[in-house]
């Protein structure tokens, strides 16, 4: 198994920062989501950042690099939207292999410029854009946009093609609905057997609000419960909060989980103009809260965050230990 | 960080539910079942969904923490059902909030199900019904959904029938299950069938028994797993008697959960109060359900004709109404009765001029006759107090009568200040001895607990009191009753001081007390029983006689004790040292889980088998050990009555939780170096290091002179030893609820939750220790007593308590609230004295080691003292003071 579990006895673990973010500093137009593969494409497939790994490897590969410079020790592949259910809004759900596949393998190969210290691919797992738990349609609340079992294939199809393209783990995440997850694990667990290979798993949910529940409406306590049958690498949360809120949801997570704790959150809340402008300072003024308090196994940044943010967060963490996990995992 | 590491069942829906060993008996909603609700049935055939949801709903307001769904019905789609249902309730969060139990015997039903449930829910069931393939492909599938199982003892052969049929097959399932299918033993639920008794059948007379030994050897061989089962079929022979069958469910329940039944589907309807169940209908039930006699069924179906119905009025002897008012004071005062007296004493006030006469005439006559019997030995102290709290109402009916005339109070036969001493909070015997008192016309003023001489000693002067009686429990209030003496004398008192408490003793008093307050006379009373004689002769016609009595005999104790001392000369602390004991240390048991682990609001129901009912029903000068002590021929019937009552209260203590619990364990890698015990931290990093003393009385060859120290391997041997400590309240809040009795003027109550929290948090030390031995330490993994060899303490390791004869060093409480973080943690502090607060609190330390044993430290030399102090870095004119009940003179 990956020494990754020897690593985070040892030190904590530094995630990469936002995609999404870092891409929007080149602003690119239609053509940069196009080129060499979706030229005739009928519909605008601007936005649809996924694309980037094979239209614009060169960016995608620069990103990566910036935030293993920064210090990241495991970075996302570039597959927050993966799954042939959230590209059906593009037509692209048959392009869901060569999308996953491609962006693993980029990542990979900026991991393996750097020999300093052992560097992670994770492949991100995004939520998909449809809930398994809440009906779409408010006067039919028996109803359900999407099935366990839709789920399960789709995700199942991701997770092989990012294991064919090489990454070191698997990164569930932004998880809103737990029921999606859960078919994310069965799909995992299914990959698993077939392929008789395993990688660690990382599971991140996102808490909506300050009510302290995701948005299908679990406690941070009953979202880790659902989610424990299996072996995880790590539990934690990411996304919707800063990091100041996101700390008492954290903590529930230190203090029951077995696994190792993970967060990535946001660069604060967004402004009127929806983007993130919390500083790099500002935010590793408050990772330092969960340093001292020794929340977390692995820590870095989601919506708004960038190298800065992760190079703070890196260099603080540095001088602490990482929270101890429970001795019962492997 | 991880206080609470401990395995256990968890699910959830939109919220939690671990089912741990402190929580609360896990109630199964089973109103949404299509096969056992007609209506329910009814609703889904119908499709009236809205009515479907509203019974899940009824279900979880009624406290239903888990809701099964069932939809097999050969006229329904199961599984398109079950998924609606499942996907209706999900947008429900007053529902969605606990977790599921997905029940039906058709794997289609179950799996469409499960992929509906967001939250970690229940299947029910699975079983080796069709052999090993499918039970194991299954559970491999249960297991990825991420669900816990219920599994019933059910296999190729049918349904386990029998205790060994039972245990054979919840074997096997558990065995395959975790060791091949690698499922969670914690998320294992065994249903071990819950059969009909008392069906004429002599095979099922045996049912409930081979359950009740099913779920204890669960509990006991199958670790982490649970136990449910569906408790209306154990009255099935009785339908169309709910009487019975709530009686039976709930003794089912009380013996069930006893033996180790965690979770159940059960109608909250169709169950009565165990406590409530009619004595004799109990018996009769439990002597079916315990199958205890070959008649038992057609008794209980002989009684149960009698029972049909709302048999639920007793019918209660009410012939003494007719009787003259006088008559019917008395009788109410003798037989603790407060039904009528407001009535009575209101009839009687118009018999007399003067409001004043009717407590100095039939009140007083019918306290008399109390005193009377109580000395005679025909009342007992439960007795007593019940009467004096109907004195208290009859008095307080009167007052406003009696100022509205100034006919000025009633004569009292004197005058008595009562008060537990500086830093001691010990108040139930105090209290007994002031009711006991009371009843006998004597004016009792309580200043309470925790009260300084300077206030003690003012009250007596301002309020011209006629005696003056010091209660304390704590060794440490020995001193404070010797500083109370000192300025009893400097202040130039004179009246009698009464000595009394668990740890004051007539030698005590004699040597210690009596001679620091020479112009009046200390006297120690050994009991309730005996304050009234005793108080009597002080102030009574013969008194100098009996106090030159009194001085004879402490003089004897005196000269007796300074010639007993000398013969019994202590050892030099070197050579006491030298016959220390050595323990062999090669086996020592690495704890399972090292560093803190909390508890709070435990449910204190887990803890009533712990009861050592015994020293209870000594709080109330009934000797005898329990449960003998209920049929005793002179005491049995009022030991049983009290024992009814306090029953009583303990549910409703229970089920309205008057009392909140906490609890702090710590176990710690520690090393001795002499007679100190270096405790150190997870990083290695020393914590704490215990000071223990050492025995210094002459042994006989062969014995040696211990200290707690021995019990932990040296340091220079390179061994890593262990210690634990604890502390543990079960008295929080208490004080509002004895708000409430102080100002219904109900002592009987008061000192009765106050007796029984006492009981509590020893049962709660009890269970906790049993609990670090079994699950948090471990050492004793597999042990399992009964309550009365836990209270024999025929466990491995003991659990000292500072200020105790092994270590009465109180001192180290100090230290070890530290080390635990005690007062953050529980809410327990120490007063001044080292007495702690709530008053019902046990701390203390865990020793492992099986040749761990409790002794008794008996006097030690001053060397040690200083030796001791000295180690702790303290001063000795300003400690020495704690070891005075302990050093040699």
């Amino acid at each position: 198994m990956s020494i990754i579990w020897k690593l985070l006895q040892e030190k904590i673990l530094i995630l990469d920062g936002a995609m999404g973010t870092m891409i929007q500093r080149y602003t690119l137009e239609e053509q940069d989501f196009r080129n060499n593969y979706f030229e005739q494409h009928p519909s605008s497939l601007k936005g649809n950042n996924d694309l980037l790994s094979l239209t614009r490897p060169d960016i995608i590969k620069e990103i990566h690099r910036q935030y293993f410079e920064a210090g990241a020790d495991i970075i996302e592949t570039n597959t927050f939207s993966g799954t042939t259910i959230a590209q059906a809004d593009y037509n692209l759900s048959s392009f869901v292999y060569e999308l996953n596949f491609a962006s693993a393998k980029i990542a990979k190969e900026v991991a393996n410029e750097f020999t300093d210290k052992p560097r992670f691919v994770a492949g991100s797992i995004g939520p998909t854009n449809k809930t398994a738990s809440i009906s779409p349609d408010v006067n039919d609340p028996g109803f359900r946009g999407v099935s366990f079992d839709e789920l399960v294939v789709a995700y199942a199809q991701q997770v092989n093609a990012l294991m064919d393209g090489g990454v070191d783990l698997l990164l569930v995440e932004t998880v809103f609905d737990t029921l999606n997850a859960k078919a994310a694990l069965f799909a995992i667990d299914e990959v698993f057997i077939e392929r008789k290979e395993q990688i660690p798993i990382m599971v991140s949910g996102t808490i909506t609000d300050q009510s302290g529940r995701t948005l299908t409406g679990q406690t941070t306590e009953a979202f880790l419960i659902s989610l424990s049958h299996m072996p995880l690498l790590s539990i934690g949360l990411n996304c919707a909060l800063g990091a100041s809120l996101m700390r008492p949801y954290l903590q529930i997570l230190d203090q029951k989980s077995p696994f190792a704790v993970s967060a990535h959150p946001n660069a604060g809340l967004p402004n009127e103009f929806g983007e993130y402008d919390e500083t790099a300072a500002l935010m590793a003024l408050q990772i330092k809260e969960y340093l001292d308090k020794g929340l977390v196994n692995i820590i870095g940044g989601c919506c708004g965050t960038t190298p800065e943010h992760i190079k703070a967060i890196a260099t603080l963490a540095a001088q602490y230990a990482p929270r101890p996990i429970p001795n019962n995992f492997s | 960080m991880n206080t609470n590491k401990i395995k256990t069942l968890q699910l959830s829906g939109l919220e939690p539910l671990i089912v741990s060993p402190e929580s609360n008996f896990i109630n199964i909603g089973e109103r949404t079942n299509v096969t056992g609700s007609k209506a329910f049935l009814r609703m889904i055939r119908e499709g009236d969904y809205d009515a479907a949801v509203a019974v899940a709903r009824e279900q979880v307001e009624g406290g239903a923490q888990i809701i099964d769904i069932n939809m097999d019905e050969g006229m329904i789609d199961g599984a398109a059902e079950m998924v609606k249902f499942l996907n209706l309730i999900a947008s429900e969060p007053d529902i969605a909030r606990v977790p599921v139990m997905i029940d039906s015997s058709k794997w289609e039903i179950i799996e469409a199900g499960l992929k509906c449930i967001q939250g970690k829910g229940v299947v029910n069931s699975i079983s080796l019904k069709e052999g090993a393939a499918a039970f194991i492909l299954y559970a491999k599938k249960i297991k990825r959904f991420g669900a816990a199982v219920v599994v019933m003892a059910f296999d190729e052969q049918g349904q386990a029938d029998s205790f060994q049929r039972r245990i054979e097959i919840c074997k096997k399932s558990y065995d395959i299950l975790v060791n091949e299918v690698g499922f969670e033993p914690t998320d294992i639920i065994f249903d071990p069938n819950i059969f009909p008794v008392a069906t004429g059948m002599e095979e099922h007379n045996n049912n409930a028994v081979d359950f009740f030994n099913a779920c204890k050897w669960i509990k006991e061989n199958l670790p982490g797993a649970q136990v449910s089962g569906g408790v209306s079929n154990v009255s099935f022979s009785f339908r169309g008697n709910n009487k019975v069958r709530e009686a039976m469910h709930s003794a089912f329940l009380y013996h069930a959960i006893q033996h180790g039944m965690t979770m159940g589907i059960v109608n909250p309807n169709m169950l009565e109060v165990y406590a409530e169940i009619d004595p004799v209908l109990l018996v009769h039930v439990e002597d079916v359900l315990l199958n205890r006699r070959t008649d038992a069924t057609e008794r209980l179906l002989e009684l149960a004709e009698t029972v049909k119905g709302d048999g639920k009025k007793k019918e209660i002897d009410l012939s003494w109404r007719e009787n003259p008012v006088q008559v019917r004071l008395k009788h109410a005062l003798v037989k603790g009765l407060v039904e009528f007296i407001d009535e009575d004493v209101e009839a009687c006030r118009h018999l007399y001029d003067r409001p004043i006469e009717v407590i100095e005439g039939p009140l007083m006559d019918g306290m008399n006759e109390v005193g009377d019997l109580f000395g005679s030995g025909k009342m007992f102290l439960p007795q007593v107090v019940k009467s004096a709290r109907v004195m208290k109402k009859a008095v307080a009916y009167l007052l406003p009568f009696i100022e509205l005339e100034k006919g000025g109070k009633p004569s009292s036969a004197g005058k008595i200040i009562m008060a537990t001493v500086k830093g001691d909070v010990h108040d139930i015997g105090k209290n007994i001895v002031g009711v006991v008192l009371a009843c006998n016309n004597y004016e009792v003023i309580d200043l309470g607990v925790m009260v300084t001489a300077d206030k003690i000693i003012q009250a007596a002067i301002d309020q011209n009191a006629d005696v003056i009686g010091l209660s304390g429990l704590i060794t440490p209030s020995l001193d404070e009753m010797v500083t109370v003496a000192k300025e009893m004398e400097e202040r130039g008192l004179s009246i009698p001081l009464l000595i009394g408490g668990a740890t004051t003793s007539k030698v005590h008093t004699a040597v210690k007390i009596d001679q620091h307050y020479s112009k009046g006379q200390t006297i120690h009373v050994l009991d309730a029983s005996r304050a009234v004689t005793v108080v009597e002769q002080l102030l009574g016609q013969k008194r100098d006689q009996y106090i030159l009595n009194l001085q004879e005999e402490y003089e004897k104790m005196r000269v007796h004790h300074a010639n007993h001392y000398q013969n019994k000369k202590l050892i030099s602390l070197q050579e006491a040292r030298s016959n220390a004991v050595n323990l062999n240390f090669d086996n020592v048991f690495k704890p399972k889980n090292l560093g803190i682990t909390t508890f709070s609001d435990f449910d204190l129901k887990l803890l009533v088998p712990y009861i050592d009912w015994t020293p209870f029903f000594r709080t109330w000068e009934l000797h005898g050990k329990y449960p003998e002590i209920l049929s005793d021929e002179v005491v049995g019937t009022q030991a049983q009555s009290l024992f009814n009552d306090a029953q009583n209260m303990l549910q409703q203590i229970i089920e309205e939780k008057w009392l909140g619990s906490k609890a702090v364990v710590g176990i710690f890698p520690a090393n001795s170096i002499g007679d100190d015990i270096e405790i150190y931290d997870l990083d290695g990093g020393l914590a704490y290091t215990q000071r223990t003393l050492r025995q210094q009385t002459k042994k006989a060859s062969g014995q040696n002179n211990y200290a707690l120290a021995d019990f932990i391997a040296p340091k220079g041997k390179g061994i890593q030893d262990y210690i634990g400590g604890f502390a543990v309240t079960t008295g929080h809040g208490i004080e509002a609820k004895l708000k409430q009795f102080e100002e219904d003027l109900d002592d009987y109550s008061s000192i009765l939750l106050k007796s029984l929290a006492d009981r509590l948090a020893e049962a709660f030390a009890e269970y906790m220790h049993e609990y670090v031995r079994k699950e948090i330490w471990a050492y004793a993994a597999s042990e399992s007593l009964e309550n009365d060899e836990l209270i024999a303490e025929k466990y491995q390791g003991i659990r000292p308590a500072p200020g105790y004869p092994a270590c009465p060093d109180h001192l180290e409480k100090i230290g070890l609230f530290e080390l635990l973080k005690v007062e953050l943690n529980t809410g327990i502090s120490l007063t001044e004295n080292l007495a702690m607060l709530p008053v019902s609190s046990v701390s203390g330390w865990y020793f492992g080691h099986p040749q761990a044993k409790y002794f008794g430290l008996g006097k030690i030399s001053k060397e040690q003292v200083e030796d001791v102090i000295l180690r702790r870095g303290g001063d000795f004119d300003k400690d020495k003071v704690w070891y005075n009940s302990i050093i040699q003179e």
